[in-house]
């Protein structure tokens, strides 16, 4: 057989080429859908071409694998709900993560000449996102209480299993002839205990923080396989710069999303956001209910209307209705908007993709920033299943919440909470606006609600 | 090429590729994170590469079986997140939209 390794490296760089083109294309909404399509085509060939890595066997169980996985991934990517990307995308990073520790607890069993700090470091934070991201998924997907889960001493357990970790890495690292019985016993404990604190690290986290910690273990993810690609023998430099390519931008947007919320990192993984309450706060006025005819007419006779969505108007499946009572209010001459908070539902945008999907044009929807001064004007705000983003509870500062930038949907004339129960939102905090004097409730769910608005309206 | 030149050829790269993801980030606008944090999901899918190699060159059986393990991971993360992108840009795809707006 003729030696084909002299392709790899090329096609490993046009490879990168791609990727970058890819993901600049994606950075805009116009040739977003072609971005992901050459970054595609450039894995494609990138996996091809690494069955000519020389030296390799054991090809028959390659080719099972990414079978059996690529299959696993087709699948459930396909038949997920729109509405569930957000664990899918914790999912298939978590796997990745976990694809990461792999290799570098191949690499550290000894067969593969590596550079061993750096296949410990990346095996590390490999595991730390492979069991986070699991996590993530299981309180995302409601297989787990998404509320933090804390208890007395736990920075201390988690400082220490991290330390313990570490510890054991570093006796990995340093056993220089690779005593096959000290590695035999470091390396299980090694990966069991960055597998823990990945748990114990996501556990205090609620879900309203979520899509920050998903980007985060993103970045983690990129991180581990930069680190693995340059452990090899021969630095896989494809690895290296694809997972520091994602490193980077996975923690810029990560900071974003942060930002977005007004919280520190540190505030995020750390302050087990909304297990507490705020002590002694009687929030003045009362919930008044409203039935959908009265919201209706309030509709009908308003000038202006703007409508602030939330992850419930994504459980209920709610945004085909919302997309259709916003054609018949602009039929009627009513001006629509929307006003979309970065981290409203449980992915930043993941409100303008559902909207998307339904059809609503993109200059209907505007940024917390830009629409915020427009609420005064307004006549009516629809909160669709939208709770802690619209809390003015924001502005006081005694409130766990307080300093997050709010949709200041509260100075609007009338606001219109279209809610399922009375349950307080994913932050688990009491909200003002719902005993605002010009607030009224509208409960039940918003898929149903806002199709008997519909109803109501079309006889008007 | 010595240990330390390696280094820093190292250090090049990694400053370099840091750069390239910072910029090519920070302009995108918020209605794109989603698609995009999710395609970057997918580029960290290269670690298939990695595990392929890692399985290549795996001798004993539990090499092999955590090396497997890590095929079938590292091709879920390429195709789940390749179709997860690919359905989440679809949404934004203006054009298709009019056409389905145009049946019954």
């Amino acid at each position: 057989m003729t030696d084909l390794s002299w392709v790899i490296d090329p096609v490993y760089i046009a490879t990168i080429f791609f990727f970058i083109i890819g993901l600049q294309r994606m950075s805009h909404p116009l040739t977003a859908r072609s971005g992901i399509v050459w970054a595609g085509a450039a894995m494609l060939i990138a996996t091809l071409v690494t069955f000519l890595t020389p030296g390799l066997t054991n090809f028959a169980l390659m080719a099972i694998g990414i079978v059996i996985g690529g299959g696993f991934g087709y699948i459930a990517a396909k038949r997920v709900a729109m509405t569930g990307m957000p664990q899918m995308v914790a999912l298939f990073n978590g796997m990745g993560g976990g694809a990461a520790a792999g290799i570098s607890a191949v690499a550290l069993l000894g067969t593969i000449d590596v550079t061993s700090s750096l296949a410990v470091i990346g095996g590390l934070i490999g595991a730390v996102s492979f069991a986070g991201s699991i996590i993530a998924f299981a309180k995302l997907q409601g297989w787990m209480r998404p509320r933090p889960v804390i208890f007395a001493g736990q920075q201390v357990l988690n400082t220490a299993v991290l330390a313990i970790a570490v510890i054991t890495g570093a006796l990995i690292v340093l056993n220089p002839v690779r005593v096959p019985s000290a590695i035999a016993l470091n390396l299980p404990i090694f990966f069991l205990l960055s597998l823990v604190f990945g748990v114990l690290m996501t556990l205090p986290i609620g879900g309203a923080d979520m899509p920050v910690v998903i980007s985060m273990y993103n970045a983690f993810t990129g991180l581990a396989v930069a680190l693995d690609g340059f452990s090899f023998a021969t630095p896989n430099y494809a690895m290296v710069v694809a997972g520091i390519i994602v490193g980077a931008a996975g923690s810029l947007l990560t900071i974003n999303m942060a930002k977005a919320m007004n919280r520190s990192l540190s505030n995020v993984f750390f302050g087990a956001f909304g297990a507490t309450e705020e002590q002694g706060v009687q929030i003045p006025g009362s919930m008044k209910p409203v039935e959908v005819d009265d919201v209706a007419v309030m509709l009908a006779y308003a000038g202006k209307v703007i409508i602030a969505p939330g992850y419930g108007m994504a459980v209920a499946q709610a945004q085909q209705k919302v997309k259709e009572l916003t054609d018949l209010m602009e039929s009627r001459g009513i001006t629509v908007k929307f006003a979309i908070h970065p981290v409203a539902g449980r992915m930043p945008g993941h409100m303008n993709v559902l909207l998307a999907e339904a059809g609503v044009a993109y200059d209907r929807l505007f940024d917390r920033d830009e629409i915020n001064p427009e609420f005064a004007g307004t006549d009516v705000v629809l909160v669709i299943g939208a709770n802690d983003t619209v809390n003015p509870a924001a502005h006081r500062e005694r409130s766990p919440l307080f300093g997050m930038p709010i949709l200041d949907v509260e100075q609007a004339r009338n606001v219109v909470v279209l809610k399922r129960g009375q349950g307080k939102g994913f932050a688990g905090i009491e909200n003002d606006l719902f005993y605002r004097d010009n607030t009224r409730m509208l409960y039940g769910d918003a898929q149903e609600t806002v199709g008997r608005l519909v109803q109501a309206l079309k006889k008007l | 090429m010595t240990d330390t030149t390696l280094l820093w050829t190292a250090v090049y790269i990694a400053m370099l590729a840091a750069f390239t993801g910072y910029v090519v980030i920070s302009r995108v606008p918020v209605i794109l994170h989603t698609p995009l944090m999710s395609g970057s999901n997918f580029i960290h899918g290269i670690v298939l590469v990695g595990a392929m190699i890692a399985l290549g060159l795996a001798t004993t059986p539990l090499e092999q079986a955590i090396g497997f393990v890590a095929v079938v991971l590292g091709a879920a993360n390429v195709t789940g997140g390749y179709v997860v992108t690919e359905r989440i840009l679809q949404m934004f795809d203006r054009s298709k939209k009019k056409q389905e707006k145009g049946g019954p």
